[in-house]
């Protein structure tokens, strides 16, 4: 089997507030293939944020392994650290948290350029512009700033931005969580875009079962820290084997089916 | 079955220094006694707008036009005592250094005259009924859960016992597992005592889960609006169409081809 291009083994973190410990990772071991979306889903509290972090080195695990594209992660500093960042990105649910408020959107896609080195100073605003054509964003929209844009448009921006390093694997924290259904369904359809052209592979964090169903290579069910069942997406939420797959394949939202006379139990 | 609450020809505006925002733009609605309607609609279609209307929780500079009665109470409805209001963010209404049983308490002493030691008790048996232990009646709001604080916010909403319940995307912020509790435990307290159902939500699926009707709201008006069951088997406006059609949901045959 070829190698992943992301493996965590044995990943633990325990939070500590004085007397006060909690293990959000308690041995976490974890694949991504190059070009396949992971869902990572779990309850709240379940460890699914924290994971993603780790994944991303924005925070420190207290033990286990992590390797990306055949490179201990962990033992990585500085400018190695940097250079390799550029290969994975992260998206959150809230682009008006995550961003500056007050910046461009030229500015928020300038950055990443900026820091990563890509393109020469002469050549970054050509680029921002096919950033922007590339998530389906007007090119008049670059002076605007992130507070007066839609929460889809964000969402478009934060895309962007992520994809702006040529990276191979984009973490999505409830990426579409915050968005009507309708512009759920476009941006779906971009990231489905953006990881046919370029193979990227997709963390896809999420609670809504049907769209992981419907999007996502496979599953990966976390519950106190653990991953307790991982498996082939459609497969997994037909016929969940962890008790947590279970609990939440029946709290999913049911709607009677549409052309027959059948209604909710 | 007698009608509760008739709304017609609502029209409200919003005003921001000179520009205004039209945010509802003639709406007509009734609702009876211990009926359950759910509004749905994606963000700006103004439902908010209408649950904050009925409950007279608008900020007074708003521009209302048209009529909101009451046939089914006999004088003005009190916030509080006739109308409950569940809000999508409880951790964002209860206040965080007043501990939760006090200001469950609190609703039942300015609404029914309780006095201190009879509103506790009865914040106690409504602990109950929303299933929170009892030990949490002295717990401040960041000790709890989303879960546990959107129990304690219907806790507050239904202590007076109002005629109408009416809840702003009550479970949005929640997870799935817990939706799923929050929305039968809705459901069961409006069964239990009989009170009216007013529920506001992006979710179709969830309106259908909980309602008889559904109202369809997109840009201010309603679009669509009918028996649950028949609005999701027949749906006529090409919005309630798109609306479903966006809606994904674990008994619908999956499409092939992942991401």
């Amino acid at each position: 089997m070829k190698s992943p291009l992301l493996s965590a083994t044995g990943l633990q973190k325990t939070f500590r507030r004085g007397e006060n410990r909690f293990a959000a990772l308690a041995g976490v071991d974890l694949e991504i293939a190059a070009g396949e979306t992971l869902a990572l889903v779990g309850p709240s509290g379940s460890g699914k944020s924290t994971l993603a972090r780790v994944l991303m080195r924005l925070i420190e695990p207290d033990a286990g392994a992590l390797r990306f594209a055949g490179e201990n992660l962990l033992a990585l500093t500085g400018s190695r650290l940097r250079a390799i960042r550029s290969r994975f990105q992260m998206v959150f649910q809230d682009p008006l948290a995550a961003f500056n408020p007050r910046a461009t959107v030229e500015r928020v896609l300038y950055d990443p350029l900026r820091i990563h080195r890509i393109a020469g100073r002469g050549e970054r605003p050509q680029r921002i512009g096919a950033l922007l054509e590339r998530v389906g964003l007007a090119d008049t929209l670059r002076g605007r700033r992130i507070h007066e844009i839609s929460g889809g448009q964000r969402q478009r921006v934060a895309i962007a931005r992520a994809i702006a390093t040529g990276p191979e694997l984009v973490v999505l924290d409830e990426a579409v969580s915050a968005l009507d259904v309708s512009v759920r369904a476009e941006i779906m359809a971009l990231l489905a875009c953006l990881q046919r052209e370029q193979n990227i592979a997709y963390l896809f964090i999420s609670h809504d079962l049907a769209l992981v169903r419907d999007t996502a290579h496979r599953v990966a069910v976390i519950d106190q820290g653990r991953i307790v069942e991982t498996g082939e997406a459609k497969r997994l939420i037909a016929a969940p084997a962890s008790a947590m797959g279970k609990a939440l394949v029946a709290a999913a939202m049911k709607l009677p089916r549409r052309n027959g006379p059948e209604f909710l139990p | 079955m007698s009608t509760l609450l008739e709304i017609s020809g609502l029209r409200v505006r919003y005003r921001s220094g000179r520009s205004e925002a039209e945010a509802l733009r003639g709406i007509d609605l009734s609702l009876s006694a211990s009926e359950r309607v759910a509004v749905i609609g994606e963000s700006g279609s103004g439902k908010s707008t209408l649950a904050l209307a009925i409950a007279g929780l608008l900020p007074r500079d708003t521009l209302l036009e048209g009529d909101i009665r009451w046939p089914g109470l006999a004088h003005a409805p009190r916030n509080g005592k006739d109308i409950g209001f569940v809000f999508q963010d409880p951790g964002g209404t209860l206040d965080p250094v007043i501990s939760v049983g006090r200001q469950v308490a609190e609703v039942a002493e300015v609404n029914l005259g309780f006095s201190r030691r009879r509103a506790m008790d009865l914040a106690a048996e409504l602990f109950e009924r929303v299933r929170l232990q009892g030990t949490l009646l002295h717990a401040y709001p960041h000790q709890l859960s989303g879960g546990q604080r959107q129990r304690v916010g219907i806790a507050a909403a239904i202590a007076a016992g109002p005629a109408v319940l009416v809840a702003d995307e009550p479970t949005s912020a929640l997870d799935t597992i817990v939706q799923a509790e929050i929305v039968s435990l809705i459901g069961r307290l409006v069964r239990e005592s009989g009170m009216a159902l007013l529920i506001v939500s992006h979710d179709i699926a969830l309106a259908v889960a909980i309602a008889d009707r559904i109202v369809v709201l997109k840009d201010g008006a309603v679009v669509e609006a009918g028996e649950s069951a028949e609005i999701v088997a027949r749906p006529r406006a090409a919005y309630t169409q798109k609306l479903l059609a966006a809606c994904l949901t674990l008994d619908e045959t999956a499409d092939e081809g992942a991401l």
